[in-house]
């Protein structure tokens, strides 16, 4: 088998558009694992809520707009109940997102009618697509397209967390007890910034859908290890790079985008394509060990307790 | 101002390691009462600052503040009454953020939080001058994330932090204990200076019978979930540390020998 650059160089585009949209889930997935501090596995089952709902209410005639805004509140409306699992009720947060993850797969069927819901290019009026990838004005090209929502949503969450109930999150995330001793209801946060998290992943499922055409059961199946990669990546090219929390969640997106970028290479490549989720797992496996190996293996003797005069 | 009428608590009721830990605590301070609580291990010196703080519900009894039922408050709802500093320097303030950032978050105890910026440019301007004041070099580094601060600095930033918003009530709970004898030092004098700056009702916890005795006009000794001695005005400046072991020995039938007391 001959490896044809052409070939690759023809799938980038897609794999970029890919990545593009995955960077709005894993800006999400960012919201949760290190704002809040909190392994969200709801995202699994959220992304195909979010696809499901936008698919079902277009095919229904609603408008491209409304039924990516509706997606979106279906979303948070999932953050909502994990949330609900693991404040009021106080299960674990993993946990707490594995139920409503599974308790999503039926609620997903339901929304559907059956596990895949294609959706017609040519006769629905879609913000983006697999076709308007190439050979389209610039303004209806999905790159274009999805990297405007990235934009917006930056610039919404970094107006939003810098406001008083966004540092309010972020304090919840880094130290509850610093927190509640604050006056900050710690159990409210954490469920808004459950609600709002998935509510972005949703929305990247809505987005997604349209963009490959369909909505299918499957769809958010290891959506949470392609967050987490795009986080880490995201954030190991542009730890030196970006300080200010606007440019770290761009970081993020770009993450994202490398890494489809990497994964369509490794397919081009020729590498056994059922192997691939099996590759994810183990690359961030690894990139999420590395800190604790790093500190046990290879840590440098430091002084401990740093600046000592008060 | 702070009424603790009869409050009873038990960890792990009904298992092994169940563990009576304020066996009827009741205590009553007047406004600028500055009341130092002495005590062995397990005595209930920090459960009594918790129980105000609300981090469990107690089993029974009430706390009043003003006046107020606090008892069945939540602990973030009771926050706006009470400033606290912990034993741990890491508990008091959030490590990845800002000391602007945390200090702007103290300033709003107490208050709804809604979508203002999170930081005003007056604020910045108030709390440099604050750390200014206290002069630990912290002023320039308003933008440094206080995980980079030494312990002693942290806490000395969660105290200052506990009285942008001056509380009804300030608790300490052996808020120097892990600093070295020099920062110690000096976070003690701060505390000191700040309660009697903004004329605060105040509850440390030590295990320095000394500093016990040293500070504040008020001391107070627990043993095994109760109040066992509380002395305050004249009496208490001219106590001794040795009148304290006497007391605590009377009080524990000297079962003391190996306890952390002995060694201040």
């Amino acid at each position: 088998m001959s490896l044809n650059i052409v070939t690759l160089i023809n799938a980038l585009p897609g794999a970029f558009a890919q990545g593009l949209i995955w960077g709005i889930m894993a800006i999400g997935v960012y919201i949760t694992f290190r704002i809040l501090d909190i392994a969200d596995l709801t995202v699994d089952g959220s992304l195909c809520t979010g696809g499901a709902v936008c698919i079902m209410m277009m095919l229904n005639g609603q408008n491209v707009w409304v039924s990516l805004l509706v997606a979106t509140l279906a979303g948070m409306l999932t953050g909502l109940v994990t949330g609900f699992f693991h404040t009021f009720m106080g299960i674990p947060a993993i946990l707490a997102g594995i139920l409503t993850q599974l308790s999503l797969w039926s609620v997903n069927l339901k929304i559907m009618g059956k596990a895949n819901q294609a959706i017609n290019v040519d006769k629905y009026d879609l913000l983006v697509s697999l076709r308007f990838v190439k050979n389209v004005a610039f303004y209806k090209n999905t790159l274009f397209v999805v990297a405007l929502f990235i934009l917006v949503v930056v610039l919404v969450l970094y107006w939003f967390f810098g406001t008083e109930l966004g540092s309010s999150i972020r304090a919840t995330g880094c130290n509850g007890n610093m927190a509640r001793a604050q006056g900050i209801n710690t159990d409210f946060n954490k469920v808004l910034g459950l609600m709002i998290s998935n509510g972005l992943v949703a929305l990247s499922g809505a987005l997604l859908s349209q963009y490959q055409g369909f909505a299918d059961i499957n769809m958010g199946r290891g959506a949470i290890v392609i967050g987490l990669a795009a986080v880490i990546i995201g954030e190991a090219l542009f730890k030196k790079l970006f300080h200010n929390f606007g440019f770290k969640l761009l970081g993020i997106a770009i993450g994202s985008i490398l890494y489809y970028l990497v994964y369509q290479t490794v397919i081009w490549l020729g590498v056994d394509t059922d192997l691939l989720k099996l590759l994810s797992a183990l690359v961030v496996a690894v990139f999420l060990g590395l800190p604790h190996l790093k500190s046990k293996y290879f840590s440098k003797p430091v002084r401990r307790g740093g600046n000592q005069d008060a | 101002m702070l009424e603790i009428r009869d409050i009873y608590k038990t960890f792990n009721a009904g298992t092994q390691n169940e563990k009576r830990a304020l066996n009827g605590v009741s205590l009553t301070l007047n406004d600028g009462d500055f009341v130092t609580v002495i005590g062995g291990n397990g005595a209930g010196k920090s459960t009594t600052l918790n129980a105000i703080a609300g981090v469990w519900p107690v089993d029974s009894g009430n706390i009043l503040i003003d006046g107020v039922d606090i008892t069945k408050l939540s602990e973030f709802k009771r926050a706006k009454y009470l400033g606290r500093v912990f034993q741990d320097p890491m508990t008091g303030t959030a490590a990845t953020m800002s000391i602007l950032e945390n200090m702007a978050i103290a300033a709003r105890r107490g208050k709804s939080r809604g979508l203002r910026w999170g930081v005003t440019k007056e604020e910045k301007e108030l709390y440099m001058e604050m750390l200014r004041k206290v002069d630990l070099g912290l002023e320039d580094r308003l933008t440094s994330k206080v995980g980079l601060l030494s312990g002693g600095q942290r806490q000395a930033l969660t105290l200052i932090m506990a009285t942008i918003q001056k509380p009804q009530l300030l608790l300490l709970d052996e808020h120097t204990a892990a600093l070295d004898p020099k920062t110690a030092k000096k976070v003690l004098a701060l505390t000191d200076e700040v309660i009697a700056e903004h004329k605060l009702t105040a509850i440390m916890i030590t295990h320095n019978m000394k500093d016990a005795i040293q500070y504040g006009n008020r001391l107070v000794m627990m043993h095994e979930g109760k109040i066992i001695y509380d002395v305050a005005g004249e009496e208490k400046k001219n106590l001794k540390v040795a009148d304290l072991l006497v007391k605590f020995e009377q009080a524990s039938g000297g079962e003391f020998a190996n306890d952390r007391m002995m060694l201040s």
